[in-house]
């Protein structure tokens, strides 16, 4: 199959048959990668929802050379050749991300100084680069009571964004989905049907997939801010999973552990919940480093690093 | 007397039943059609006669059926979509309550030209009794032959099943429709794929509108010729309008497309006028999704020419003065009518029935209701009023499906045409009516 061209922002790039657009923006990387809060690119079906990244075509294809008529998900169109796409340098898009970014906010409590997902929230991340100043509403949000879905999630309603990807990870990791989307609207919550209890092995991953603090670790709930915490590459042999995870430390002390996620906060692979829930010593894993993180990113706070030889050097050259 | 297609016999008692609708020439487009015709013979009468999608977005039917895909192995369906809920829409129902063998005979004319052995129709839920309706309609043509093994000695065998809605506008949007029938919750999907490649159980499907459907029998048996002298320009044959509001004489009508809009409101063979004499101060013409137009601009456009009930007429001056023919639901207000609380009422029913899938219309919606809830109750400000039209312009266009864009036009164009009764709520913080 011959590769497909298309520009994104004015960078060129090729792909393979059946990219999506967001998938070809991520191969260029940096800046023109649209913000997903729904796509997930290890769960199938997901994305589509949220709708803030979307993007301008503003050439269909070499053929046919038509723009779009609306803006597209970019997590679901699939590239033709010859596309021109338009992310950071439309000002339709960027109007769009910061309504699309404001809907969102909407009926989220902004609790941040009270959630554990504080500093690895994707909704943070999102209003800090396309939030309004100001809000334009003084509407009384949508509450909901916390509730237990299981001895180890808590399910915190109020801050869910609905993007449905801890229901796809329940269909498609976990052996049975107990929880779904209940009632439609914005009056549609997640939840388990009459208290049922979420209980499976690899339910844990819902937390990692959860994109905001909808879903926390309750063996985490209010022990550290994240940042407070040092990531630790560890592995153990396992015999359900990869085994591979990241080990948040305070001290000697495990705090969480987790998967490990890339750039786009995705999981690299899905762990299980003995590995998440249960080891929590030191001496149960074989440590491999400190985790590297993304610079920008609160985390990072406060932990310098030496730069690398490497980027010491281009540094002199500039 | 204007041509009567689809309500032709629908004061004769006893319509629903297989004996009656047989006697008065009933299930001879079947017999047609299923002997002497091929299914794409059928196809064919149904592309050149015109007919347009009845449900609202008025897409040619034929077409429709011509981007079946004819490559895949799989199954094919024929999909009714009786989920009709839009407010002011209430066509369908006449249809399916006094003539359901009408229904199922455009059912089996279009399986047939389909190439489909399974048929469904998807009723809305509330609708309960019309289903029951249905139901011994097909189990008497099951009865008769004319579903099932072999119909009419033909060789072609078709079922049909009819299966109620839990009671969900959005299943009347054809995925949702075909998720809520596969038994999973009714989400709109993301398309492409669309339903004639990916639709119902994976396979190729094709969804019509109640209306379009019983339209088929009488194109079959007169010709496509008969079909397309009726109307104006690329709006062919007949329209029901289900008329309400503050009108005499409200109900469901049929009309030959291209009939002017100040005919239909004030002869007494439709509407028969304003109720008590009042004046006309505004209409909805075709269900509550599509722009509402203020009295001056429903029964002429900008141009000064007579607006006329047709697909291209009503929508004439796009959506700075004009509207849609849309489903048909003709809603029309007097002089007594408060449009923000006319709007409040349509933007509570958006907020209701979204599904919750996009972000867009999800929160939306909601907050559109809110803000209007207190404009209508005497909290508002001005500020509100701009905040409405950008809300609404920023669900315009940015949805899965097109329930967002169904919820921002009545916001934005009772804006648009009556902006001066949004300040007057402000200004005296209170509703004047």
């Amino acid at each position: 199959m011959p590769l497909l061209k298309l520009t994104i922002d004015n960078i060129e790039v090729e792909v393979e048959q059946g990219t999506t657009i967001m998938n070809a923006a991520r191969k260029i990387g940096g800046h023109v990668v649209p913000p997903a809060m729904c796509y997930y690119s290890k769960l199938e079906g997901s994305g589509g929802k949220c709708r803030t990244c979307l993007v301008k075509v503003s050439q269909g294809s070499f053929k046919d050379n038509r723009p779009m008529p609306k803006l597209v998900a970019s997590c679901r169109t699939l590239v033709q050749d010859g596309m021109v796409v338009q992310n950071t340098i439309s000002p339709e898009v960027i109007e769009n991300r910061r309504a699309i970014t404001e809907f969102l906010l909407l009926n989220h409590p902004l609790d941040c100084p009270v959630c554990d997902q504080a500093g690895e929230c994707h909704l943070q991340d999102l209003s800090y680069q396309n939030g309004l100043e100001e809000t334009n509403t003084d509407e009384a949000r949508r509450t909901f009571a916390p509730i237990d879905i299981g001895d180890l999630i808590k399910l915190n309603m109020n801050r869910c964004i609905l993007c449905y990807r801890c229901v796809m990870v329940a269909d498609q990791i976990t052996d049975s989905r107990v929880h779904g989307v209940l009632g439609r609207g914005d009056h549609s919550e997640i939840s388990t049907l009459i208290q049922n209890a979420v209980d499976n092995d690899f339910s844990g991953n819902m937390i990692d997939v959860c994109p905001v603090g909808a879903l926390t670790d309750k063996t985490f709930r209010f022990k550290s801010r994240v940042w407070f915490t040092r990531p630790f590459d560890a592995h153990r042999e396992c015999a359900k999973c990869c085994g591979k995870t990241v080990l948040w430390m305070k001290g000697e002390e495990i705090l969480r552990v987790t998967g490990r996620k890339d750039k786009y906060g995705e999981l690299e692979e899905f762990i299980c919940n003995d590995c998440r829930f249960v080891f929590k010593q030191p001496k149960d894993w074989t440590i491999e480093g400190p985790r590297k993180i993304e610079r920008h990113s609160v985390i990072s706070q406060n932990h310098y690093e030496k730069l690398d030889k490497d980027e010491n050097e281009d540094k002199n050259v500039e | 007397m204007a041509k009567k297609i689809l309500l032709d016999n629908i004061d004769v008692p006893g319509l629903a039943s297989f004996e009656v609708y047989k006697q008065l020439g009933g299930y001879s487009a079947v017999e047609k059609a299923l002997k002497n015709l091929s299914p794409d013979q059928v196809t064919g009468e149904v592309t050149k006669s015109g007919l347009r999608g009845r449900g609202g977005a008025g897409f040619p039917t034929g077409m429709k059926w011509g981007f079946i895909d004819k490559k895949s192995n799989n199954p094919r369906y024929f999909v009714c979509n009786f989920d009709e809920s839009e407010p002011g829409t209430f066509k369908d129902r006449h249809i399916g309550q006094l003539n359901p063998h009408l229904l199922i005979e455009g059912m089996i004319l279009g399986a047939y030209a389909l190439g489909a052995r399974t048929s469904f129709i998807y009723i809305r839920g509330e609708l309960f009794y019309v289903l029951k309706i249905i139901e011994k309609a097909i189990a008497e043509a099951y009865k008769n032959g004319i579903l099932g093994e072999n119909i009419l000695g033909s060789g072609y065998s078709l079922d049909l099943y009819c299966q109620p809605g839990a009671g969900a506008y959005i299943c009347g949007e054809e995925t949702a429709l075909l998720e809520s029938l596969e038994g999973k919750r009714g989400n709109p999907r993301i398309k492409p794929p669309f339903p004639a490649v990916v639709g119902l159980y994976g396979c190729p499907t094709v969804v019509n509108n109640v209306e379009t459907i019983a339209a088929i029998p009488w194109i079959i048996n007169n010709g496509y010729e008969a079909y397309s002298s009726i109307g104006i320009g690329n709006s062919k044959g007949t329209k029901l309008i289900s008329a309400c509001g503050h009108i005499n004489k409200p109900g469901v009508y049929e009309i030959e497309l291209g009939l002017p809009v100040q005919e239909f409101i004030y002869s007494d063979e439709y509407c028969g006028g304003i109720r008590n004499g009042n004046e006309l101060k505004a209409v909805v013409a075709g269900g509550s999704s599509v722009p509402i137009l203020p009295a001056e601009l429903i029964l002429r456009t900008t141009t000064g020419e007579p607006r006329l009930m047709s697909y291209e007429s009503l929508s004439e001056g796009g959506f700075q003065s004009g509207s849609m023919l849309g489903s048909g639901g003709f809603i029309v207000m007097d002089h007594t009518t408060c449009i923000v609380k006319n709007l409040l009422t349509f933007a509570r029913f958006y907020h209701h029935e979204s599904c919750g899938q996009c972000s867009p219309c999800r929160e939306g919606t909601g907050w559109m209701e809110k803000i209007l809830h207190r404009i209508e109750s005497g909290r508002g400000s001005m500020k509100d009023i701009d905040l409405l039209v950008n809300i609404s312009k920023h669900i315009e266009g940015n949805t899965i499906c097109p329930l967002g864009d169904a919820a921002a036009w009545p916001v934005a164009s009772a804006i648009r045409h009556f902006r001066a009764e949004f300040e007057e709520h402000v200004k005296l913080q209170k509703c004047p009516f």
